[in-house]
This record gives structure tokens, C-alpha cells and sequence, in this order.
């Protein structure tokens, strides 16, 4: 979907300022909130795609004035009552109302074995790389409704196959429970002016990692 | 927390910042987390032991011990360059948000910066956590627009001949800058050498540290 996650390009924002010394986390909550997104996730009841998908899919207003585990706890609440695990009742009431389902459950001696696995995303695949290293390529013009990981600053716009990653989950069909249905993964290069035109930094190139349907070939 | 890092962005309420709101959103996390633990979807011990594991164990440290391992092993260079995600994890390093990836080198030519536009990607395995200005909108929407504008808001001015590498982690592939290694470090340990080894310096949004700087 096109909301305002996807911010390449966006101007106004102002300048970027880091924070000295800044503190892993600020503040109880958002530790808590790290930990519950992570835990939640031992339950299987959604994948990463899904859960990006929750925190992008609501109104600008309200992704651009959240901060960002604000946003992560907008997404645990969606995901959760879409999933029948709480109720809106009971998320505005703090208390448990319906009866528990029946999921697996995060136990601490387990924790270090699910962060050494990760989430891995590449598949085997017997199917051929449709580009090579160096072939050029355009980006998909494309306005999809749902996920996707294709930003709309490189839509449209030429670049050149620069790494080939094999086959990994595709996120747009991931995110929608249409299962992994894995692609090649490449990673292509723009130039800047390709992108920004004049007002582009000619000596500065950006990379994306697109999947292969996001990308056609040129001659 | 103080200053305006974290809740800068007003509220979804449209008025202005006070601590009612903080709470307001305390109290939330605090209710769902109640309720989780109520009927029995996390348990507090786990949580506990993410948030220890965040805090405690993976961190930008350990990125610092694998650049200054390349830096001082040519064959772990070349490893790390060919496919970094083993030479990583030889050091022990490895898992979530660190399953695969991909190591970009800083030269006098070329210099490396990584975002995520879409969203927060960042190799936790190797840096720990992000920190907030990684995820906020003026760093997501101006890296790939304006690297080098981006440069001048950390303080860091590259020669004018050097180019810019901007990789957007779109996909589940995370990247890892090696900085250039600083000068007057030669026979230097590898414990030394990752003391100049900045989090900014394996994003891309710093240079290493000078020798100077960590005597």
C-alpha cells in the first residue's frame, strides 16, 4: 500500500538529529513492548510480512504522529483482535474478558534458540535467475492496495541488477496469507539523477532489494 | 528520557506534548501486557529475558569485533566479503534480523550508508536495536534522497570526489558497513581496534574513530 511508511524521498521532515547517549530503550513501556511483539510471535499466528503490514496499514495522520514502538503496539493490538487472541473490550478495559485460545507459549529457557534461529527467508529453488549481474532493469510501475516491499521512489525508474540473492519469500503474497511463494531476489542500482533528475546527487547511487516480479527487463 | 528525540512528534490527539499523554500510552502497554499475561499468552520471565538479551548481550559491540577482525585478518576479510552471514556467525553472532547478510566495504572511492525507507530493517545480530533517529521520518526519507545532506547532520564531510552507496533494506537482507580502517593503528589488538569502531561507522552515517579519540 502506498501510506506514509514508504518515506523515501519525502521532504520537510528536517534534519536528521541523533540523540547523545542515547538509552537502548526510553522509558518501562517500550521494553515491554519489544519484548511482547517478540514473544508474540511464538504463538504462530502471523508472519513478519503480516505484522509489517499491520503497523503500515492505518491513516498517515496517525503513522506519522506515533513514534515507533507506538506504532509496534498499534500493530500487536490489530493483529491480536484480528486473530480472535483479545477483544477491543478488552483491550480498552485492561482486563480479560473471553476465554484463552489455545496457542503455544513463549517459555524463557526457550528465548535464546528462537533469536539464534531468526526468521531465515531464502527457499531452494531448481528456477533459473531471470538477470545476471550488470543487466538493466525497470522497476514496475505498480499501486498495489496490500504489502509490498517495492518503494514508490524506484517505480518506474531504470537501475542495474548489482547482487543476486536466490530465492526468498515473496512479502506481498506473505502478508496476505497467500503463502511464500518464493521469488529470485536481486539487489538493484540507481543512480541518483536516474531517481531525483537535476536535483539529484549525480555521484550518489541508492540500492534496493526488489523481488522478481517488482522488476522488467530493458533492452 | 529528556529532550525531544523520542516524543517529537506531538500526539494523535493534536495537542500539545505533556505527560498525561506519556502515560496515556504507559497505560496501554501496561493493559495489554495484563491482559497478555492474564490469559496466558506470554509468559513475564520470557519477556524478561528478551529485553536482558537486548540490553545486555547483543549490541553494536559485537559488529565492532567483526570489523576489527576484518581489519586485522585478510583471510576473515575475504570470508566476510564473500558471504557474510557464516563469517558473522563464526564470532557467534547470528539470528533475528542478522539471517542474511551482506557486508559493503568503505574506501577512498566509495562510501557506504544503510537505510530502511519502508520501515525499520537493521542488522540487530551485529548493532543491537536501532536507535530512534534510524527509524524516524527525517532519516528514512532523506538517506536516499540526500546522503550526503544526511552527512552534514552527523557532523561527517567526505572529499567531494567520493561516492555514495545508499542500500535501502527493502528485502530481509541486512547490510553491514566496514569502515575504512584509521591510520596510525597498525599492530594494533583486535579489542584496541574495535574501540574505534563506532554503531554510525557500520551504518554509514560515521567514520571510525581516530586513535586520538580513544587514548
Amino acid at each position: 500500500m502506498d501510506g506514509a511508511h514508504d518515506m523515501g524521498g519525502h521532504q520537510g521532515f528536517g534534519k536528521v538529529e541523533p540523540e547523545v547517549n542515547e538509552p537502548i530503550f526510553h522509558g518501562e513501556w517500550e521494553r515491554r513492548m519489544l519484548a511482547m511483539t517478540l514473544a508474540m510471535a511464538k504463538p504462530g499466528q502471523w508472519n513478519i510480512d503480516m505484522s509489517r503490514y499491520a503497523r503500515e496499514n492505518r491513516s498517515p495522520r496517525d503513522y506519522l504522529n506515533r513514534t515507533y514502538y507506538e506504532v509496534w503496539l498499534g500493530g500487536l493490538e490489530a493483529l491480536m483482535e484480528e486473530r480472535g487472541l483479545v477483544s477491543r473490550e478488552e483491550l480498552d478495559s485492561g482486563q480479560a474478558l473471553l476465554p484463552r485460545k489455545n496457542v503455544p507459549v513463549l517459555k524463557p529457557d526457550e528465548v535464546d534458540a528462537m533469536l539464534r534461529r531468526g526468521g531465515p527467508t531464502e527457499r531452494p529453488t531448481d528456477a533459473p535467475a531471470r538477470f545476471k549481474v550488470g543487466d538493466r532493469v525497470r522497476a514496475r510501475v505498480m499501486a498495489p492496495t496490500t504489502h509490498t516491499r517495492l518503494p514508490r521512489y524506484v517505480r518506474g525508474h531504470v537501475g542495474t541488477i548489482e547482487l543476486l540473492h536466490g530465492a526468498h519469500v515473496f512479502p506481498d503474497s506473505n502478508a496476505m496469507g497467500r503463502g511464500e511463494a518464493p521469488q529470485w531476489l536481486y539487489t538493484v542500482r540507481f543512480d541518483g539523477s536516474e531517481l531525483w533528475g537535476e536535483d539529484g546527487d549525480p555521484d550518489a547511487s541508492v540500492s534496493v532489494d526488489a523481488w522478481d516480479s517488482y522488476l522488467e527487463p530493458v533492452s | 528520557m529528556s529532550g525531544h528525540d523520542h516524543h517529537d512528534h506531538g500526539h494523535h490527539h493534536g495537542h500539545d506534548h505533556d505527560h498525561s499523554e506519556l502515560s496515556e500510552t504507559e497505560l496501554r502497554v501496561r493493559a495489554l501486557e495484563s491482559i497478555l499475561v492474564e490469559k496466558g499468552y506470554v509468559d513475564p520471565a520470557a519477556l524478561d529475558e528478551l529485553i536482558q538479551t537486548y540490553e545486555t548481550k547483543v549490541g553494536p559491540r559485537n559488529g565492532a569485533r567483526v570489523i576489527a577482525k576484518a581489519w586485522s585478518d585478510p583471510a576473515y576479510y575475504d570470508r566476510l566479503l564473500k558471504d557474510a552471514t557464516p563469517a558473522i556467525a563464526e564470532l557467534g553472532y547470528e539470528g533475528r534480523q542478522g539471517e542474511h547478510i551482506v557486508a559493503v566495504v568503505n574506501t577512498p572511492d566509495t562510501h557506504n550508508m544503510v537505510v530502511c525507507t519502508l520501515c525499520s530493517c537493521y542488522p540487530w545480530s551485529v548493532l543491537g536495536l536501532p536507535p530512534v533517529w534510524y527509524k524516524a521520518a527525517p532519516y528514512r526519507s532523506k538517506a536516499v534522497r540526500d546522503p550526503r545532506g544526511v552527512l552534514d547532520d552527523f557532523g561527517v564531510s567526505l572529499p567531494k570526489e567520493t561516492r555514495i552507496k545508499v542500500w535501502d533494506s527493502t528485502a530481509e537482507i541486512r547490510y553491514l558497513v566496514v569502515p575504512m580502517r584509521p591510520k596510525g593503528t597498525k599492530g594494533w589488538s583486535e579489542e584496541k581496534l574495535a574501540d574505534l569502531v563506532t554503531r554510525d561507522s557500520m551504518i554509514g552515517t560515521g567514520v571510525a574513530r581516530m586513535p586520538a579519540e580513544v587514548a
